[in-house]
């Protein structure tokens, strides 16, 4: 503390003259050491618990290391690309409970995300409302949720979904039988074609697959256990999307919705022209967090399944544990863990090309665009390009 | 396909409507408080449906938490205990490790949230205020930093925490979770909202970098700072998988990790929910104190960040 202080504080005491430039040149040299010291415990403890681990990591997933000692040992061995041809075209076990936990976090993914981000939106148009009285208290009951931990939330939901559990035991009252929730590997796509008198599908899609499953059974949908998963996930997450959501909104002047609403534009079309296109940079931050966070479910699986049953809700990240630290391939759960991030970092890239690029598909029809009345001519995706 | 064609139809419907309003200010303001009503009514019993589906699960937690083993089989949508017993919570404290675990879990939190407002700060006021070389460089690695799933980071932690000699310890636990990058970004984008005058004021008077960010940045950072104390609380308090791969004495485990093996039944046989419920009640206490103490902040500040 005084030692940063001391050269300072001398130089300017040191003359009246010559102090304005000695301390001028002394701010400058001492800011850049004080940048530095200032730096120096974020860089210290991110280099070592950061880069240097995902350098190791990387070796290890070229290795053959077992676990035993150093992996930067002599004895461990450089294998190549073993560890990744292992899962990826293996043939074997690994390969397909990589494909296996592919399928099951992809069909997560694809409900998740667009039904958290839909309802994050729902909760947060509701709530905003200025007339709206009592919206502090609704606003704390959807976000409480997202305040506590997931260890927590997997318990609670262990519970409420058991076979005799408080969902199964509302849905009885209305009428339906529940599902054995967290016991039942059955694929809820499979099963509305077993409902409709399919149960075995083609052979072009039976016999052929891609990581060791086949088309039919990367078609299975989520298992019902990975359902109830499912809804967890919105359960706890629309809470704190709502609050971007809000976010966003607040940044909304009333002017447009005003000019809007004297054109004679109902709610209905207010919120899809007019809102929704400038909560465009909000939705964008949403759907990428939300994206991100899907493919790394692994507290959920960890407390509740362990990937069971079935290992229908195995995903890539409880895999590359389950790998490393219980069945000791560590090579193989390192790399499953960087094909993982592959993953993550590819279908980040793409969300964010995917919604940069249509602003710019429907240019003719932005002449329309500030007049929000019913235009029989729109094209529907015109609306998107309104907050350019 | 749906939104497309709900949203044709909103527009030919509301063509007809607008020019109806148009037509007669007068009879719409006559018919707009019935109408209104019947919306206002219908929006609040969404909204309370809602609230409902949100907040019943936790008091259904609650509820079973103090319910007997019979009771919460028997009857779980019920949220009166038949009859009201304690022994959940008196088996948690007085015959398990519970204790242990909550007292681990407080130890690890305090520490790493003492260490992220002040490294995090820290570094935060460097990026923002001090002219050095190389601060476009750190900068742009702690975006990069920021990218990194924490997934993919639990053997490559393992292995330098296993390195280091630090596994099985509570350096281990607290040590790599000391800092955080997007803590350090939050404090760097409040300090550039504080105008610089103040500090040129403190620089005149012969203060030092570290007696000006010390005495005079970091008490207008209050709000920021309180932003990093709930972060980082609610994630140390929180986590999981971090804990899983730097330690497995029992000596060290967390709620978290404690409560997820009650979860998969190493205590207990049979279900045994009103324990295990009553385990995550009380994990959930300190965070939702937390919650409500700074429940206007949290809602507040997550507002603003987004807002600059």
């Amino acid at each position: 503390m005084s030692l940063l202080a001391t050269p300072r504080d001398a130089g300017y005491r040191s003359g009246p003259d010559g102090a304005r430039n000695g301390a001028g040149r002394g701010i400058r040299r001492g800011e850049a050491v004080a940048g530095w010291l200032f730096m120096l415990p974020v860089l210290v403890i991110l280099g070592v618990f950061l880069l240097v681990p995902v350098l190791m990591a990387l070796w290890v997933s070229f290795s053959d290391w077992s676990g035993r000692g150093s992996p930067l040992s002599s004895g461990v061995g450089f294998v190549g690309l073993d560890n990744y041809a292992a899962v990826t075209t293996g043939g074997g076990l690994a390969e397909r409970d990589f494909g296996i936990a592919l399928r099951n976090n992809a069909w997560y993914v694809l409900l998740v995300v667009p039904l958290q981000t839909a309802l994050a939106l729902f909760l947060a148009v509701l709530v905003n409302r200025a007339v709206l009285r009592g919206r502090g208290v609704f606003r704390t009951a959807f976000y409480f949720p997202s305040v506590t931990s997931s260890v927590a939330i997997t318990v609670l939901w262990l519970f409420l979904f058991s076979t005799s559990g408080v969902v199964n035991t509302v849905l009885a009252r209305v009428g339906i039988a529940g599902p054995n929730w967290f016991n039942d590997p059955s694929g809820v796509l499979h099963n509305l074609l077993g409902a409709l008198g399919l149960r075995t599908g083609p052979d072009a899609l039976t016999q052929h697959g891609f990581l060791g499953v086949t088309w039919w059974d990367w078609l299975a949908g989520p298992s019902v256990a990975m359902s109830a998963f499912v809804l967890m996930a919105i359960f706890t997450t629309s809470g704190t999307f709502m609050l971007l959501f809000l976010a966003g909104l607040q940044n909304i002047g009333p002017e447009v919705e005003e000019a809007a609403m004297v054109d004679g534009a109902n709610a209905w079309q207010r919120f899809w022209r007019i809102t929704l296109p400038q909560l465009r940079p909000t939705l964008f931050t949403v759907l990428t967090l939300g994206l991100i966070g899907c493919w790394q479910v692994f507290d959920q699986i960890y407390t509740g399944t362990q990937g069971g049953p079935g290992k229908t809700t195995l995903t890539p990240a409880y895999l590359s544990y389950q790998s490393a630290f219980l069945s000791q391939d560590w090579g193989q759960g390192a790399a499953i863990a960087f094909i993982l991030f592959v993953i993550i970092v590819l279908l980040t890239i793409l969300q964010r090309w995917i919604l940069r690029e249509r602003p710019d598909v429907p240019r003719r029809s932005r002449r329309g665009r500030p007049n929000p009345r019913p235009n029989p001519s729109g094209n529907p995706d015109r609306t998107t390009e309104a907050d350019r | 396909m749906s939104l497309t064609l709900g949203r044709n139809a909103g527009r030919t419907t509301g063509g007809g409507r607008s020019r109806g309003t148009n037509r007669g200010t007068n009879g719409g303001l006559r018919r707009r408080p019935r109408k209104a009503l019947a919306w206002q009514i219908g929006l609040y019993a969404l909204l309370i449906g809602l609230a409902l589906v949100y907040v019943y699960p936790f008091l259904v937690q609650l509820a079973t938490s103090v319910k007997t083993e019979a009771d919460a089989a028997a009857d779980p949508v019920s949220l009166v205990p038949d009859p009201l017993t304690w022994s959940a919570y008196a088996r948690l404290f007085l015959r398990s490790d519970f204790p242990v675990w909550f007292a681990n879990s407080a130890i690890v939190t305090v520490l790493v949230t003492a260490g992220r407002v002040f490294f995090d700060s820290l570094a935060g006021y460097a990026l923002a205020r001090l002219h050095f070389r190389g601060r476009g460089v750190i900068f742009a690695a702690l975006v990069a930093v920021m990218a990194v799933p924490t997934v993919v980071l639990l053997i490559p932690k393992f292995l330098v925490i296993n390195q280091l000699g630090i596994y099985d310890s509570y350096a281990g636990m607290v040590l790599p979770l000391l800092v955080d990058a997007a803590g350090v970004f939050i404090m760097k984008n409040f300090f550039e909202s504080i105008p610089a005058s103040v500090e040129e004021q403190a620089r005149i008077d012969g203060a030092g970098t570290f007696r000006i960010f010390w005495s005079v940045v970091l008490p207008m950072a209050r709000p920021a700072l309180v932003t990093i104390v709930i972060l980082s609380f609610q994630g140390s308090w929180n986590e999981l998988s971090h804990f899983i791969v730097a330690a497995q004495s029992p000596d060290l485990t967390t709620l978290t990790k404690g409560v997820a093996s009650l979860a998969s039944g190493q205590l207990s046989q049979g279900s045994q929910y009103p324990i295990k419920l009553a385990a995550a009640a009380i994990m959930t206490i300190p965070v939702a104190v937390v919650f409500f103490v700074f429940q206007r902040r949290i809602m507040n500040t997550s507002e603003g960040a987004v807002k600059e």
